[in-house]
């Protein structure tokens, strides 16, 4: 028999201060503490972080990928937010 | 926005599939993928992720027995990385649709394979430098090309990996080196691990080119990117200088250096063997099986009494 399910919580690392917590992986524990302590085995075994954060999986909402290109194609169609878009004279120097 | 032109055209979704991972595109757990796509990877990933787990086993063997306390320590911090690997790939495989409940009872039913190489046991102490050396050294050469494997979340777990398992392979040789390096008994024994470990390293590969059934749409979709035969060939001109240093004896008689290639050529390998211990019938085939079954069933008072505590924090706080 198939055992009944554990949850499923992602794991986020500050690598150190100054630096933002970024995805590395997941873990599967019964509550916060447990998820926590788990991906403190799982995945700082190196002095990968000095700081962690687990949430559950299921909070996540995520864009569909089928919807990628209305999503994200105004990025590309407005070249003017690039500063690349606007030429500055020689004479007047770095701007 | 062709989706909406052809809405369950799967020709069309599978060529556009296809054109993307050529183009060097990962491919990420919400994307449409063929389903060959998606079960070959599940049955990879988790084929991976059941032998970093039950490689602990003929290691854990040692832990109570390695010769000095230094060797001890890395001993546990090498098998703590095992079944951190195991953890990064059951992750990696659950992202396409299994659960890691489905996972583990594949494993213990038997419906799903390990790695052959760790169905052979550990004699002496020599056998885990010969396991860090050649096993995980081959375990490298499989696991670099796949950092670069077209599904993202597999990709990553394997740039994790590598990273750790070298390691691994160093450990394994510096107590190659050490026996080697010592008394006549120590050399004899380093020797015998090589000899009964050499070969079944040569399989971990896999059988050979020409034998490989799903070899080619794995490599068109890049899930595999270099071939057991090429693998095997690196390993094998990469350890055979390695054993000379240590001053060990390939055991294969008709071991060669072809000058034209730069290749070493081996002796042909027993597949007999390799079918059969795949089959169930290595020496420790049950004997793992059934260490991992205790293990799975001496947890379960864990695993309910987390999730029975974990409930009745939710009711309190309700």
């Amino acid at each position: 028999m198939t055992d009944p399910m554990m949850p499923l919580w992602e794991v986020f690392i500050r690598a150190k201060a100054g630096l933002a917590h970024r995805h590395v992986g997941s873990v599967h524990a019964a509550d916060p503490e447990m998820a926590l302590q788990a991906a403190r085995d799982v995945y700082t075994r190196r002095g990968e972080g000095v700081s962690l954060w687990v949430v559950p999986s299921a909070s996540i909402t995520a864009s569909d990928p089928a919807d990628e290109a209305d999503l994200f194609e105004p990025v590309t169609a407005k070249p003017y937010r690039h500063p690349t878009f606007y030429k500055v004279p020689k004479e007047v120097g770095d701007m | 926005m062709d989706d909406i032109a052809h809405p369950f055209d799967d020709a069309t979704r599978l060529a556009r599939f296809e054109a993307r991972v050529a183009r060097e595109d990962k491919v990420e757990p919400n994307d449409w993928m063929p389903d060959a796509y998606r079960r070959t990877l599940i049955r990879q990933i988790s084929q991976h992720a059941h032998s970093e787990v039950v490689g602990m086993l003929p290691e854990g063997n040692w832990l109570t027995r390695a010769p000095t306390l230094k060797r001890k320590q890395i001993l546990l911090a090498k098998v703590q990385d095992e079944a951190g690997h195991g953890l990064y790939l059951y992750a990696a495989a659950e992202t396409l649709g299994i659960s890691r409940e489905e996972l583990v009872e594949q494993l213990l039913t038997g419906a799903a394979k390990y790695s052959s190489i760790f169905n052979y046991p550990t004699l002496t102490w020599a056998d885990v430098g010969a396991i860090g050396w050649l096993v995980d050294g081959a375990a490298i050469m499989n696991q670099i090309p796949l950092c670069r494997c077209s599904y993202g979340p597999y990709a990553r777990a394997m740039i994790r990996i590598c990273k750790e398992e070298s390691f691994h392979q160093r450990q394994g040789f510096e107590i190659m080196l050490t026996l080697s390096r010592g008394t006549a008994e120590q050399q004899a024994m380093a020797q015998d691990a090589l000899d009964r470990w050499w070969w079944p390293s040569l399989m971990m590969f896999g059988p050979h080119d020409s034998d490989s059934p799903h070899a080619d749409q794995s490599t068109r979709w890049k899930i595999k990117r270099v071939s057991n035969d090429e693998l095997r060939q690196r390993f094998i001109d990469a350890t055979v200088p390695q054993s000379k240093y240590l001053g060990l004896r390939i055991p294969d008689a008709k071991l060669r250096f072809d000058k034209k290639t730069g290749h070493w050529r081996t002796g042909e390998i027993d597949w007999a063997e390799f079918r059969r211990v795949i089959a169930g019938d290595g020496p420790c085939n049950r004997e793992r099986l059934a260490d991992r079954q205790s293990a799975h069933d001496d947890g379960a008072w864990v695993r309910d009494a987390a999730l029975a505590y974990a409930e009745k924090r939710r009711k309190q706080a309700a």
